[in-house]
């Protein structure tokens, strides 16, 4: 799958990453070859394998229903950009 | 041409647990900004979900009450979008395989008759933080301490055809999980939030109009007429020619109307995938006996328990086993008397309801509990008070003026049962009345009430009624 | 003192032979040293580490030294530390002092280890040369035009130049047993569960695992002692007994079955490269060991599979960094959105965009069964491929890396043919086995590593194999000229 412009520029807002337009051609190259080397994938038939998303075959181990954390928002705080009367602040959102 | 409606419901219920989904922070609603939002909450790099166990079995408690497929493994996925109240740039949810799924509801129909609506899944998920939008210099505030609270989602199939089935099915589903006690039901506070997808078809017509997504509807009155608004927005669009559009709209209560939320740039496109954090959630056959083991009897078994062991009308065992705690105080209230629970079901559904509606308390916090009211009744049942002076009696209680007994005494509201104090009473009323006398004798009957009401009210209401009705009747007869 | 190593600074230190504080200063002195040449750390915490050191010397006069009393080591700047800038290599991180230790640290710390510092690393742990570091590039101790290999870099380069005797690492693809073997020193990559992910900051959650970095697999042994174990904090930690690693390190291998993947010798090995191997495996065979050809037939789709799984879920790990709560955030945003935008395109480094953008479209509508679904299920395959070749031998043996140390910039604008320099070592990770890197000899002056693959939780026996080797022979006591 070759990947145009276009489709750089799509992806890269789907991740919010902002690309330089003069970089824009140079990330459309690389990853057509990425992809050109991750497609290989489709020269063996896969048809009813499992798919593995963990390495190990184990489940879920659950934690009881306990208060554990203390607050300790002035610690965490220190190392927000911009907090004030202990909230985190962004850019205004409109509803 | 006639139109049928097809609703469909998302209701997020908050999970009752202490400690948020997978973090061992509090879940305790209303505490200063931030302050339960631990280093998991926050999404800090490094940190790692763990599942809470008492969210698991409040799900599956769920699953069990409402006779759905519990899914022996169940899988984690990540809902990945950006927003500033979702730390982590995702949302750990369930996607492709949810822990319950094909469930159902029975609701009861205005005609009396029973519907069953299918729930297609309920699926566990966190809960995002909060954007405070006043000004902060032209700036949103972000508070992470709802962060990480379990939700669970409960979707039902698009089984409704009215707004008021809508309305039946949700408030079936808020006394369920209050009966469960797996939510609080809370809708104020956000604890039981509901979506309505809705849309319309030609009657007879088979396939699915497009759907509009309704959000913001947090009370009943608002699903029911956020519901009822569009499904006449979407009949004028249609007949005026138009199409509906598949969105999300925003019920406005205050204009009473549904509205397109600000268009968004692009379609959302979630890549959902399984969290590589959390390993697949199997539930064993143990699990889910150690769960059944501690199911409460639920509102319809409750309900024909009602009918067979007190005696109730079903109107009556309806309207008790409505809420959980509505029957608890019912049933405590005969514990206490001891027995004659047609007394106590008209007490509850009369007196103590409207006192309550009145004042705007819940049962829970009724300032007569069921041992002040049983000790009431009593004083009903063995003739010390007439069901009139009862009354008088109950807003005495009502107004925290002691117990029955105290105010009985204090206010010498005692009845008169002495037969010799009634009939001198008697003769002084037929003394002072001799031209009603006359009328009575002469085969006016009727009359009969009013030297009722004359003995009433010389005895200030406390002479037995049964027995001034029997001494009358010989005196008059003379 | 910096010739010496793990067990016998243990000893040393027991034997009050030098104090901790000594040992702290001597390595500082020398990180000091070569921090320009080498570039290998990213925060030198001087300080801490002699109070730490005092803190050990107390602990040893009072006699209740835990394993590692007083023992200097590094961490990879991927772990979390408490109070310490943390940075992953990223100027996103650039002022990320974190709140917490992660588990592997407080482990560390709890055994008595003083942490000299942070090392330098590719940014997010994304590469395979150390030079995507928004700190630059390490440097090959042995070369230096040379790449000391990545993303643990730092870690190896330090640990080769004798600047600490023993530091952690974490490998995803390859990233402890590629830079331990192209700097010549010893790297073990465990089981994955093994070891905490607590704190150690998350590039690909399913493939990350943490892991020891030393000289000698004896030393490595002590190392992973203090990491391993059950996490209550990581649902993906294993809830199993630790063995002592230690214990078993001196068992002969008379009868050990060592399976030769053909996969693993074919086109794209130096020559060079090779023939080290092959020697390697001939010392094996001269101590009664049985040498068999296997076959991974699925090798060949191990790093497809790899730049699939990963990059998706470090496309989902790294959308925290928002700008928002920590890390790096741009001047003046003009919108959420923008706020969103230059915050990640100006914190990120080209490679990790790349990486992101791989994922993000991988697990797009549409395209998710093509690539995700898909190359899950050639990850089952690849792990089948092991299930079977464990059935027939003990170990897995051959080349960590198909070629010795490539130059600074050879490989850094081509992804594609940096990538394939994790060809050995990936398929380990998509089946979440243990693997080690020994140094196995010289080709033109640069070392080169074995990799030995074992099965689930074998860890002592890869260690065993290991040590049995640096019995017999010295290649992991070569030091570099410009040690
Ligand atoms: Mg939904
Ligand atoms: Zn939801």
């Amino acid at each position: 799958m070759a990947l145009t412009s276009e489709d750089i520029k799509k992806i890269a807002h789907l991740a919010r990453l902002q690309i330089d337009e003069q970089d824009i051609p140079g990330y459309a190259r690389n990853l057509t070859e990425i992809l050109a080397l991750v497609e290989q994938m489709n020269s063996v038939d896969t048809s009813g394998v499992q798919p593995m998303a963990h390495p190990q075959d184990v489940s879920q181990r659950l934690r009881p229903d306990e208060v554990t954390e203390t607050d300790q928002r002035a610690h965490f705080q220190q190392i927000a950009p911009q907090t004030e009367a202990g909230l985190y602040l962004v850019p205004r959102v409109i509803e | 041409m006639g139109w049928e409606s097809v609703i469909g419901l998302e209701i997020h219920a908050q999970l009752m647990t202490k400690a948020k989904v997978f973090s061992g922070a509090s879940t305790a609603y209303g505490a200063v900004p931030n302050t339960q939002a631990c280093a998991i909450d926050l999404g800090l790099p490094g940190v790692l979900p763990v599942l809470n166990e008492a969210a698991v079995r409040m799900a599956v408690k769920f699953g069990l009450a409402i006779g759905a497929e519990i899914a022996p493994r169940s899988v984690f996925a990540r809902k990945n979008y950006f927003y500033p109240d979702l730390p982590k740039g995702y949302q750990i949810s369930q996607y492709e395989l949810p822990v319950v799924h094909h469930g159902r509801l029975d609701i009861v129909l205005d005609d009396g008759t029973t519907k069953t609506i299918g729930i297609t899944r309920a699926h566990m998920e966190e809960d995002a933080g909060k954007s405070l939008h006043e000004d902060f210099h032209g700036m949103t505030g972000i508070d992470l301490n709802r962060a990480g609270t379990p939700l669970l989602e409960i979707v039902s199939e698009p089984d409704m055809r009215s707004a008021k089935e809508a309305v039946a099915y949700m408030k079936r589903l808020h006394t369920l999980v209050r009966y469960l006690e797996i939510c609080d039901g809370n809708m104020q506070e956000g604890s039981f939030r509901c979506d309505a997808n809705v849309s319309i078809r030609p009657k007879g017509e088979q396939r699915l109009g497009t759907r509009t997504e309704l959000k913001n509807l947090n009370s009943f009155r608002f699903v029911e007429r956020a519901i009822e608004y569009e499904i006449a927005r979407q009949i004028e669009v249609l007949e005026g020619g138009g199409r509906i559009v598949q969105e999300t709209r925003l019920y406005d209560p205050i204009k009473d109307e549904t509205r397109p939320l600000r268009a968004k740039e692009e379609a959302n496109d979630y890549r959902y995938f399984p969290d590589p954090d959390l390993l697949p959630l199997e539930i064993t056959a143990d699990l889910i006996e150690s769960v059944r083991a501690e199911l409460p009897e639920l509102p319809d078994a409750k309900k024909e328990r009602f009918i067979r062991d007190f005696g109730l009308g079903p109107y009556d065992a309806a309207v008790l086993t409505a809420t959980h705690e509505l029957a608890k105080y019912f049933e405590d209230t005969v514990r206490h008397l001891g027995g004659s629970p047609k007394l106590a079901a008209n007490w509850v559904m009369g007196e103590v309801s409207a006192a309550l509606n009145r004042d705007g308390i819940d049962i829970a916090a009724s300032p007569v509990g069921p041992a002040a009211l049983a000790g009431l009744l009593k004083r009903i049942e063995d003739n010390t008070i007439s069901g009139k002076i009862a009354k008088e009696v109950f807003e005495a209680m009502w107004s925290g003026h002691g117990d029955a007994d105290q105010i009985i005494e204090s206010r010498g509201l005692k009845q008169i049962t002495d037969t010799s104090r009634i009939e001198v009473m008697i003769d002084e009323v037929i003394a002072k009345n001799p031209q009603q006398l006359a009328q009575f004798r002469a085969g006016k009957d009727k009359l009969f009430g009013f030297f009722v009401g004359q003995v009433m009210m010389v005895s200030k209401g406390k002479a037995n009624p049964a027995q001034v009705n029997e001494i009358l009747k010989r005196k008059l007869a003379g | 003192m910096h010739n010496l190593s793990i067990k016998r600074l243990v000893e040393a230190l027991r034997a009050k032979k030098f104090s901790s504080r000594d040992l702290a200063e001597h390595f500082l002195a020398r990180i000091e040293r070569f921090q320009e040449r080498l570039n290998s750390f990213i925060t030198v915490t001087h300080d801490q580490a002699l109070a730490a050191a005092d803190a050990a010397d107390q602990r040893i006069h009072a006699g209740d030294a835990g394993p590692l009393t007083g023992v200097p080591i590094a961490h990879k700047d991927i772990f979390c530390t408490d109070g310490v800038k943390t940075s992953c290599g990223s100027r996103m991180l650039d002022s990320f002092v974190a709140p917490y230790d992660a588990t592997v640290v407080a482990r560390f710390k709890q055994a008595g280890a003083v942490m000299l510092g942070k090392t330098n690393m590719d940014e997010f742990a994304m590469g395979s040369s150390n030079e995507t570091s928004y700190y630059g590039p390490v440097k090959n101790p042995w070369d230096l035009a040379r790449v000391p290999g990545g993303s643990s870099g730092g870690s190896a380069a330090a640990v080769a130049a004798r600047l600490v005797p023993g530091a952690t690492g974490t490998d995803t693809g390859g990233s402890i047993r590629q830079p331990a073997a192209l700097c010549g020193i010893t790297g073990l990559k465990p089981t994955y569960g093994l070891v905490s992910r607590y704190g150690m900051i998350a590039f690909a959650s399913s493939l990350d695992q943490g892991g020891p970095l030393a000289r000698t697999a004896e030393d490595c042994a002590l190392l992973l002692q203090a990491m391993a174990g059950f996490d209550p904090r990581d649902s993906t930690s294993i809830d199993r007994a630790v063995p002592d690693y230690s214990a078993g390190l001196d068992k002969p291998l008379d009868g050990l079955r060592i399976g030769l993947p053909k996969e693993y010798f074919g086109e794209g090995l130096d020559a060079g490269v090779a023939r080290v191997i092959e020697e390697a495996i001939a010392g094996y065979r001269s101590i009664g060991c049985e040498v068999a050809e296997i076959s991974l037939p699925n090798s060949g789709l191990a790093v497809p599979v790899y730049y699939v799984v990963a990059p998706a879920e470090c496309s989902s790990n790294l959308a925290r960094y928002d700008g928002v709560r920590y890390g790096y955030r741009c001047e003046d945003p003009k919108d959420l959105t923008d706020l969103y935008k230059r915050s990640r395109g100006e914190g990120f480094g080209a490679e990790v965009k790349r990486r992101i953008m791989i994922g993000t479209y991988a697990l797009s509508a549409g395209y998710y069964d093509a690539y995700y679904l898909k190359a899950q299920q050639v990850r089952r395959l690849i792990s089948n491929d092991f299930k079977r070749a464990f059935e027939q031998v003990d170990v897995i043996m051959g080349p960590t890396s198909p070629s010795t140390a490539f130059r600074l910039g050879e490989k850094a604008n081509d992804p594609v043919k940096m990538y394939l320099s994790d060809i050995y070592t990936i398929a380990v990770n998509l089946a979440g086995l243990p693997g080690i890197s020994i140094p196995a000899g010289f080709h033109d002056g640069l070392p080169v590593g074995l990799q030995i693959i074992g099965n689930h939780f074998e860890e002592a026996r890869l260690l065993n194999v290991a040590h049995k080797f640096q019995q017999e022979t010295d290649w992991h006591t070569r030091a570099p000229m410009e040690a």
